[in-house]
């Protein structure tokens, strides 16, 4: 039997409009056999929570590239805990120095990707966070 | 064109010793994924009547440069586009540019401005500051140009949506220290169009925006004469993930479009068309974007003059600015970055552009440092007082590979207009999504060369230093900035004229209802310190706001 998708939600937080990056990624995740539901831009936590919620996701992205990660993954990550997806993965990626890297752990976020970072290793990530999951 | 005749080259023996000589198993297409051949020469412009296609600089149809005397009359202005946190920190770092020989100032605004939200507007909260200047009301504009002489040096502002009324304010505050609309000299971006095809930050549907960008051209051409009110920007499309065909194609169709706004709504081509910029990005293949940038202005030219019967010699004028290629910086081994800017300015140089941005080496990671604004500065002089670049006009003229390029791009540009033609028009394409699949869908195969490494990028997917540290130092935004900032806007409300301002406002929203000029209106809310989101929010009980189907 196949084994159930992954499902992931990919969301632009906030006023940021660059969206290369989500769309590269979303469509990389979708062509290795994940199911992905894109938000588009200027979401704010409560409708990516609530989407995330509605799809029943396993993981939730956001790209960020203007320098309000620190607010927003905060807020998704409280709003998630919250709503009983405490045990989903919350990843990302964007423009995001390694030091708030540090931080954004501390806070139960997973890894968040940079400029560079290679698809594989996007998609490999999630693949070992599910399977880490017993699921 | 004649070349040596048969009995000295036999091009059939060197073709023939080419392939046997054992090649390299690399990806030989430029970085737009365009195949090249290995050499060209005299048969590749055998069909280009080149004395037409190039005539001489400052001469139609341009391809030389926009000027007869190009960088022999004057160097490109070295144009550094800044702008973080509050007014006061953004007035600083202008200064120190200035300082440091920088010749013309250039706005960046934080996300918030750009989509018309004040900084405590709920939306607003972690983005104040953040990748720009916040500005709010006429206030900020004064603190951010405090002892700057605005009568002396030129002014770029990067905004769009909102950005008859941030004008508006920057015109208020030139009013208030007595300097005349007239000797005003900058550039507005306001280019809508490239907002819904690629940056993405709007606020109403195409149509009013159009109407305040058509406005905006008939007040300037009255009162601001020197201002450029349009900067028709191909940069965000590259950025976005673009091949160079499509962001020369994109943006000049864009250009088209706001000619012909602009006509239907009465105006003299002459009057507007002379004061139209352009905006392009110097990406890292060296030959195809100087390709790029020349036939820009031959495109333009034969557009302007045969299609749209322009006859002042002025509108027919591709001048732009360039920036390096932000994308093209990688945050492994950040130091590369100088080099890679260093080319890509050089091709703007090449290319003939009017002034040039050059990134610096740690945007990859953040705002920019000091150091880091300091040597990309010093990127330009360098280019301009050493590498003798500057010395000759077109330099690449006529070389056999850049004649044969520029031709190239200028057909795959033409086929593009007349796709976009199919399509109803730009409007139309954008409402249907053209223009964003056709980025999204190149800027994935670009990402997937670079997983499969068909392309190279030193440092990323190759050369890659295992154990890296990061050793420049970074630019932080102080959380400090969002408080400073709504805590300025609160005194600002509480300190005018209230009733006034709502007098303005009323006005405002009645003139939208109705055909008038709407410049006058928002200057008129300016003066009186309206915030940059109550003029929104006038102008969106009118015109509604536009929300965009997401895809990928």
């Amino acid at each position: 039997m196949a084994e159930k998708k992954i499902k992931i939600i990919i969301a632009k937080p906030g006023l940021d409009g660059h969206d290369r990056g989500a769309k590269v990624v979303a469509r990389a995740l979708v062509e290795a056999g994940m199911e992905v539901v894109y938000l588009g831009l200027r979401q704010t936590p409560e409708s990516i929570v609530n989407a995330a919620l509605e799809e029943d996701a396993d993981v939730v992205g956001l790209s960020i590239l203007s320098g309000a990660h620190m607010t927003h993954f905060k807020r998704v990550k409280e709003l998630m805990d919250k709503n009983g997806l405490g045990d989903r993965l919350l990843t990302g990626g964007g423009i995001i120095p390694t030091k708030d890297q540090d931080k954004l752990k501390d806070l139960g976020v997973g890894k968040v990707f940079g400029p560079g970072d290679d698809l594989q290793s996007i998609v490999d990530y999630i693949r070992t966070w599910r399977s880490s999951q017993g699921a | 064109m004649k070349g040596p005749t048969e009995k000295t080259m036999d091009k059939k023996a060197w073709e023939k010793k080419f392939r046997d000589s054992g090649l390299r198993e690399a990806d030989f297409s430029t970085i737009s994924g365009r195949l090249l051949e290995p050499l060209y020469d005299w048969d590749d412009l055998a069909d280009l009547n080149l004395k037409k296609e190039l005539a001489y600089p400052g001469e139609y149809p341009y391809t030389r440069g926009v000027h007869p005397s190009m960088y022999r009359g004057r160097l490109w202005t070295m144009r550094q586009f800044a702008g973080m946190g509050t007014p006061q920190q953004t007035n600083q770092r202008y200064k120190f540019l200035l300082e440091k020989g920088q010749t013309g100032l250039s706005v960046a605004f934080d996300n918030p401005t750009l989509y018309g939200w004040d900084s405590d507007h709920a939306l607003s909260i972690g983005e104040v500051g953040r990748t720009g200047v916040a500005v709010d009301t006429m206030e900020d504009m004064e603190i951010l140009f405090d002892e700057i002489p605005l009568d002396k040096v030129s002014t770029s502002m990067t905004i769009n949506a909102p950005a008859s009324w941030i004008f508006a304010m920057f015109l208020a505050n030139a009013e208030k220290r007595h300097i005349p609309f007239a000797v005003l000299r900058g550039t507005l971006q306001n280019d809508i169009l490239k907002e819904y095809i690629a940056q993405k930050e709007w606020i109403f549907p195409p149509e009013p925006h159009l109407r305040l960008i058509t406005d905006l051209m008939a007040f300037c051409a009255d009162h601001v004469p020197q201002w450029n009110t349009i900067s028709i920007s191909g940069y965000h499309i590259r950025e976005a993930g673009s091949t160079a065909a499509q962001e020369l194609a994109f943006t000049l169709a864009d250009g088209f479009a706001y000619v012909e706004h602009a006509l239907r709504a009465g105006l003299d081509i002459d009057d507007f068309a002379p004061r139209l910029s352009f905006f392009f990005n110097a990406h890292l293949d060296f030959f195809e974007e100087i390709a790029k940038l020349r036939a820009a202005r031959r495109i333009w030219a034969r557009h302007m003059k045969e299609r749209f019967k322009a006859k002042n010699p002025r509108s027919w004028l591709c001048r732009f600015h360039v920036q390096t290629a932000g994308c093209s910086l990688t945050a492994q081994q950040p130091e590369l970055n100088i080099v890679r800017t260093a080319l890509e300015a050089l091709a703007g140089v090449l290319g003939g552009c009017q002034s040039l941005h050059t990134n610096s080496m740690d945007e990859a990671l953040a705002l920019p440092s000091e150091k880091a604004v300091e040597i990309a500065l010093r990127t330009q002089q360098v280019i301009a007082f050493e590498s003798g670049a500057a010395n000759v006009i077109d330099p690449l003229g006529g070389s056999y590979f850049v004649e044969k390029l520029t031709s190239e791009l200028e057909e795959e540009a033409e086929r593009y207009f007349r796709k976009i033609e199919e399509h109803g028009g730009v409007v139309p394409a954008i409402e249907k999504g053209f223009f964003q699949r056709e980025i999204t869908r190149a800027a994935y195969e670009y990402q997937m060369a670079l997983s499969r490494k068909r392309k190279i990028s030193v440092g990323v997917n190759e050369f890659v230093n295992e154990d890296e540290r990061l050793e420049i130092p970074l630019l932080e935004i102080d959380e400090s900035v969002e408080k400073d900032q709504v805590r300025r806007l609160e005194e600002v409300r509480k300190r005018r004229d209230n009733g006034a301002v709502r007098a303005k406002l009323g006005a405002l929203e009645k003139a939208a209802s109705g055909t008038a000029n709407l410049t006058p209106f928002l200057l008129d809310c300016a003066r009186v310190y309206a915030t940059l989101g109550e003029i929104s929010a006038a102008l969106i009980s009118v015109f509604g706001e536009y929300q965009e189907q997401p895809f990928f």
